[in-house]
């Protein structure tokens, strides 16, 4: 227990300022109100959805549950089933295997609700494109309202896309 | 010519690797695999693909792990009803993949056990198959009812946890279906496919340039892996030799891939057991490794770093420093951390003979990479039939027998250890000169194979180029498909709250497998 403290102790707070929210992510027009807003702003319950992706996008959301970005201590926390979650974090080209699925994830999350797409497979559909085998982009089976590229995106990215879907455009009340 | 161990014709398959490539009859094909097992070969991979367009019909692939090197033997198969006789019963790992072969390309592996489709959920029907050269890749089908034949476990008691594909943590979509009593498990069983996002159509769309790419997006987590194992492969096909110094970089890059997992995992065994600080401090030091990755290679995971012809980066010599004083640091936290989990009676507790693979299930059932060194299994591409780099900076290889989580945790942390030395030792020595030679493209039927020890186990790339510098067929093969069903297994007699954490200590690809 004394190496554990010491070590706790010798490393320190490595946590780094959180980035702003940024517009040029918003897909679709802010569809909460400010007291939701102000609600999901200090306490936001995310869920996050592997639709298809190559698990890179993935190591980027792990990444910023670390301690550089410690996106809880913004008051966003991943919750384990989309009944409990105000937000869902989806990656990947939406595997026709996984269009189901993702589609009954987002009919359990209850109203109101935000979704963010991840990485450039999310916005695009990326390299993999739409086949027999992959729907495309998040936004076409389920609405998106902010998409974050990036193959994959950094942890601020992802941090950023998270909190422009909870903010309003500056200077609209 | 003819190889030692098999009474087999064969011809070698040009490139870096001892490879080699032989045509039997299906009749043939069973025996041919029993002789190799007597020889103690392993399976490292089956495929199928379509030859109709060059005036034959199918064909069925299997690449073995011979003493020799990697043995890849084509059986044609006719156009009309293509079928072989399956060889599940000689590596039972072949049950999968020969599922995956029928569902993509409907060739038939006859007197097999299970013949319940693998890939196919339903996003196609029984008689359309996906990787047919007729079948257009934007085909749309209807959805189809998707019910899958589970195994059922009946008894008094006995009761079914679902779980999944979305499941409660960030991972990757699968299907666990657990058949319980009490909290311990009788029974898992495993459904994948999920992920299926039709990686291999997309290839033969593609020139052997632009497969790069993709190769390195097959498993975001193992990118270096794939995508050397590709340019391996392509440079065979088009007798392409890339420089020392990028061969040199690649060693880098796949050794730094492999620190940068096993600092994630032995972060996340922390946290599954309960011990955050674990967590936090390894992927502080995760951390800290890729932004240098981003610094000195251009991205985090190491990305598009390695292209067919050679490196996309370079490494000066102040950057070589830089790297080797990271290393230094991160071995000597990582050597502070691990006499902490040494040390923590909770946390060993939990990963003490729990998820147990004992070495001769291991190596019935083909057992591989990481956790086949866990469990007693004495192999490493890098180590059996290493290539440049590591011809001049030989690998210590990790084992441990006891295949437990503790086992495949220990293996991670001597790993660790060794790929910091190697890469500290490559950095030291680099040699001079290009880094990157152009790749001509090569002529129509030309093979190429690429095998690569990622950090989670061999991965194969098996390439055969087509008409106009298209790739006519490209296989991925992940190290998942061999380890996916010892999951199964490692699972009984635990109880259902250490599935997690067994999980975890395997950490298998999805992607990688799915495809």
């Amino acid at each position: 227990m004394y190496q554990l403290l010491k070590q706790v102790a010798r490393t320190g707070i490595v946590t780094e300022p959180a980035p702003g929210p940024d517009e040029a992510l918003r897909e679709l027009q802010q569809r909460l109100g400010a007291a939701v807003l102000a609600h999901f702003g200090r306490s936001l319950a995310v869920r996050h959805v592997d639709a298809g992706s190559c698990n890179g996008c993935e190591l980027e959301i792990h990444a910023a549950n670390g301690p550089h970005y410690n996106l809880e201590r913004l008051g966003i926390k991943f919750v384990a089933s989309p009944r409990h979650a105000d937000l869902l974090l989806v990656t990947g080209p939406v595997s026709r295997h996984m269009e189901v699925a993702l589609r009954r994830t987002y009919d359990a999350t209850p109203d109101p609700k935000l979704v963010v797409a991840i990485g450039d497979c999310g916005c695009t559909g990326g390299i993999f494109g739409e086949s027999y085998a992959s729907c495309g982009r998040v936004s076409n089976v389920i609405p998106v309202d902010v998409a974050v590229p990036g193959c994959p995106p950094p942890p601020l990215e992802i941090m950023r896309g998270i909190l422009t879907a909870v903010s309003r455009k500056p200077g609209i009340r | 010519m003819r190889l030692p161990e098999l009474p087999v014709d064969v011809v070698p398959v040009p490139g870096a690797l001892p490879a080699f490539h032989a045509t039997i009859a299906a009749d043939a094909l069973s025996g041919l695999c029993r002789d190799a097992l007597a020889q103690n070969a392993r399976l490292v991979a089956l495929w199928g693909s379509d030859e109709t367009t060059r005036g034959s019909g199918y064909a069925v692939h299997v690449a073995l792990a011979i003493t020799s090197g990697l043995l890849w033997v084509s059986v044609p198969l006719s156009g009309e009803r293509p079928a072989y006789p399956s060889v599940a019963d000689v590596f039972p790992c072949a049950g999968r993949m020969q599922r995956a072969a029928s569902d993509l390309l409907g060739i038939r592996a006859t007197g097999a056990a299970d013949e319940r489709p693998w890939l196919r959920h339903g996003a196609w029907p029984e008689d359309a198959y996906p990787l047919r050269k007729a079948f257009e890749a934007a085909t749309r089908f209807a959805r189809e009812d998707d019910r899958y034949a589970f195994v059922r476990v009946e008894g008094e008691g006995v009761h079914e946890i679902p779980v999944g594909p979305v499941h409660a943590g960030t991972i990757e979509p699968g299907h666990f279906r657990f058949s319980v009593v009490g909290e311990k498990v009788l029974r898992l069983e495993e459904r994948l496919g999920y992920a299926h996002k039709g990686i291999e159509k997309r290839f033969e769309a593609m020139t052997l340039e632009q497969g790069a790419k993709l190769a390195g997006r097959v498993s975001g987590d193992s990118t270096v892996a794939y995508a050397w194992a590709y340019a391996m492969a392509a440079e065979g096909a088009a007798g392409t030799e890339p420089p020392a110094r990028a061969l040199a970089l690649r060693g880098v890059l796949l050794e730094l891939e492999r620190i940068a997992n096993h600092l994630g995992d032995l972060g996340f065994l922390g946290n599954d057991v309960a011990l955050s600080f674990g967590f936090f401090q390894f992927w502080r030091m995760k951390e800290e490794l890729l932004r240098l990755q981003h610094r000195l290679f251009g991205h985090r995971y190491l990305m598009d770093a390695v292209v067919p012809g050679g490196v996309a980066c370079d490494l000066g010599g102040r950057e070589a420093a830089l790297l080797i004083e990271r290393l230094t640091t991160v071995e000597r936290e990582a050597s502070t951390l691990k006499a902490i989990y040494d040390e923590h009676a909770g946390a060993q507790d939990r990963f003490i003979m729990t998820g147990q693979v004992l070495p001769e299930l291991a190596e019935k059932m083909g057992l591989t990479g990481l956790a086949g060194r866990a469990s007693g299994i004495r192999h490493d591409v890098r180590v059996d039939h290493p290539v440049r780099p590591y011809v001049d900076f030989p690998v210590r290889m990790a084992v441990h027998v006891r295949g437990d989580v503790a086992a495949r945790l220990s293996v991670r942390f001597d790993e660790l250890f060794e790929s910091v030395r190697l890469v500290q030792a490559i950095v030291r020595d680099l040699p001079s000169g290009a880094v990157r030679v152009p790749v001509p493209a090569p002529a129509a039927g030309r093979r190429g194979v690429g095998w690569v020890e990622g950090w989670r186990g061999d991965v194969l790339v098996a390439l055969d180029t087509g008409e106009g510098g298209r790739l006519h067929r490209v296989h991925t093969h992940d190290p998942s498909w061999q380890n996916w069903p010892l999951v199964e297994r490692s699972v009984l007699g635990n109880i259902v709250p250490d599935f997690p954490l067994i999980n975890k200590s395997f950490n298998l690809s999805y992607s990688g497998h799915d495809l």
